[in-house]
């Protein structure tokens, strides 16, 4: 097994921000949409629903092109966006929002499943202790789902790191810039002679999902014991 | 401070139709499962908006459909102790009992955390994690919780229902002292007879959601026209009485308004005033002073009041001094011992016959 070249450090450091910030920006925007989902009764839910699962069952390259489309230089939102000097476009910041956009529904489904586990009779409880709705959420309903959200948040970070179609589609696979690690993996198999190369990003890349996965679990414990369930 | 209710509700092919007034002290809700009990209380705390309304706390209206008025749940300021005791899991029971403390509003009379600690007899459990603790305990600690919240008043359903007699017994003298110590009107939801007797000062009799009888727990329990609303096997009515002496033999002599009784070990000081619940169907009517009869207690009484079902049984209400009996007897012992209103007779009745659950501390309005 070959070390890694500079180029894969690279792609292993860029796919590490990358999934940091695709989880970090869309776990708030996913708890709200989870809520939504859990608890509201209002006209529009399913479609709100099908919207949010369209990335799971759509081709990743339609949902990469839709991105390119909406968010491009000279889309209806990214040009929007680009006078405000935020731009996604063959950027690592496209790579982030094609990541965290395919895993926002793995995100909101364990968060929804966590918050639909949580007895609304103690939030009852809670409102007759003289404790608002927003106050209830925050002490009583968020510590409660926990670990649903962190479970989520592993999971939506396990996908960025992996995700390749609609990233690839959307912002390319530029070296430095937005060469993630599985668009590396992809570049060096194009290379005869480069398979040592993939190989050991896929080792990296199987190291750096399990070590997450075992975090999760690790912390997942500890708070249940914390939460005495 | 009191508490009226006026609610009218319709739900599921059923309508609550409920008027009453609670005043200080325990007003035991009282009925089958089934017949809206829980809804009443739910109400009252705003975990449901009834159809029409009106729900008055001392000065303060909680509900008026009529007006538009809805006081959300957690503006209300009621201390609402639940069955199945809702602790948050993951808080200790410190956290837990000061939860309502934290949102109670600066000015609110509060309770100290200490006292209430000392009055449910918690102290060793305020570490813990609710998931940790017995039924008994999380019950007690329920109760503290709604205690210190600095509520209005209180609202109990059904606290004991989920526990075995032993803890029931453990528990029940706590909300004795909570009535006795704590200015805060208590309604509390109750199907069993025994509770209600022992706990409560008034009484809201419900059936198939409406009012059937209501008062002061004494007088609806001394009710022979009550009896079949209560149920025929468990009336029975409520018997104030002194502690005087505690003898040798394992009885207590206690003083009631009619005269002396006599009862298996009463654990309440000298001088200390006790309720004691005496069971219609354990009260035989005598004309005569019985003679040379093992029963120790034998009361001069006068029939008040005589109801008469379609089955063989009738219930007599006797005045014992200033108390009222209650006797099941057969309406043919009725006739043939021509007992009518104004008849004076002897109550007799067997010591060993009062469960000790059924002698409870008295209480202020006693």
């Amino acid at each position: 097994m070959s070390v890694l070249t500079p180029e894969a450090w690279q792609a292993v450091a860029l796919s590490l921000r990358v999934s940091v910030w695709a989880t970090l920006v869309s776990l708030p925007v996913a708890i709200l949409v989870a809520l939504l989902l859990a608890r509201g009764h209002f006209w529009g839910k399913s479609l709100l629903n099908g919207l949010v699962h369209l990335p799971l069952i759509l081709p990743p390259v339609v949902t990469g092109y839709m991105l390119l489309i909406l968010f491009g230089r000279r889309g209806p939102i990214g040009s929007v966006l680009a006078e405000v000097g935020i731009v996604f476009a063959f950027n690592w910041t496209g790579a982030a929002l094609a990541a965290g956009v395919m895993a926002f529904p793995l995100m909101v489904r364990a968060i929804r499943l966590s918050i639909e586990a949580v007895d609304p009779r103690l939030e009852e409880a809670a409102g007759t202790l003289g404790a608002s709705r927003i106050a209830t959420f925050a002490v009583v309903t968020l510590p409660l789902i926990v670990p649903g959200i962190l479970a989520g948040a592993i999971l939506a970070f396990a996908k960025a790191m992996g995700e390749f179609g609609a990233t690839i589609t959307f912002v390319s696979n530029i070296p430095g810039r937005t060469q993630t690690l599985p668009s590396a993996i992809y570049a060096f198999l194009q290379v005869p002679g480069e398979e040592g190369a993939a190989l050991s990003l896929v080792a990296v890349s199987v190291a750096i999902s399990m070590g997450a996965l075992i975090a999760s679990e690790i912390l997942a414990a500890r708070i249940a014991r914390r939460i005495g369930r | 401070m009191s508490l009226t209710v006026r609610l009218r509700h319709a739900f599921g092919g059923f309508t609550l139709d409920v008027a009453f007034e609670a005043p200080a002290g325990i007003t035991a809700l009282f009925g089958r499962s089934g017949s809206g009990k829980t809804t009443i209380v739910n109400a009252v705390a705003g975990l449901m908006r009834p159809d029409e309304g009106r729900i008055v706390a001392g000065d303060t209206v909680l509900l008026d459909t009529a007006a538009g008025r809805f006081v959300p749940p957690h503006r209300r300021r009621v201390g609402y102790v639940f069955q199945e005791g809702r602790l948050f899991p993951h808080l200790s029971v410190r956290q837990n009992l000061l939860f309502g403390a934290f949102f109670a509003p600066r000015g609110a009379p509060r309770e100290d955390l200490g006292r209430v600690v000392d009055l449910l007899g918690i102290a060793h459990l305020l570490g813990r994690r609710p998931g940790m603790l017995s039924g008994g305990e999380k019950s007690r600690v329920a109760i503290g919780r709604a205690l210190l919240a600095a509520p209005r008043l209180l609202l109990m359903d059904e606290p004991l229902a989920a526990l075995d007699e032993a803890r029931k017994a453990e528990i029940i003298p706590y909300l004795e002292r909570l009535r006795d110590e704590t200015e805060v009107p208590i309604l509390y939801v109750s199907h069993s007879l025994p509770e209600v007797a022992r706990l409560a000062t008034s009484l809201v009799a419900i059936d198939a959601g409406r009012v059937v009888r209501a008062g002061s727990t004494t007088t609806v329990l001394a009710d022979p026209a009550a009896v079949p609303v209560l149920g025929h096997r468990e009336a029975g009515a409520i018997l104030t009485a002194r502690v005087v002496r505690h003898h040798a033999d394992g009885l207590t002599e206690l003083a009631a308004s009619a005269g002396p009784i006599y009862l298996p070990t009463v654990d309440a000081p000298l001088g200390a005033t006790v309720r004691v619940r005496i069971e219609a169907h354990d009260v035989i009517i005598a004309r005569e002073p019985p003679s040379a009869i093992s029963a120790l207690n034998v009361l001069p009484v006068m029939v008040t009041e005589i109801a008469e079902g379609s089955g063989p049984g009738a219930a007599v209400g006797l005045q014992a001094g200033e108390d009222r009996l209650l006797a099941r007897i057969t309406r043919r012992s009725v006739g043939t011992l021509g007992l009518a209103p104004g008849v004076a007779c002897y109550a007799i009745l067997k010591s060993t016959s009062v469960a000790r659950r059924d002698v409870g501390a008295g209480d202020r309005a006693v």
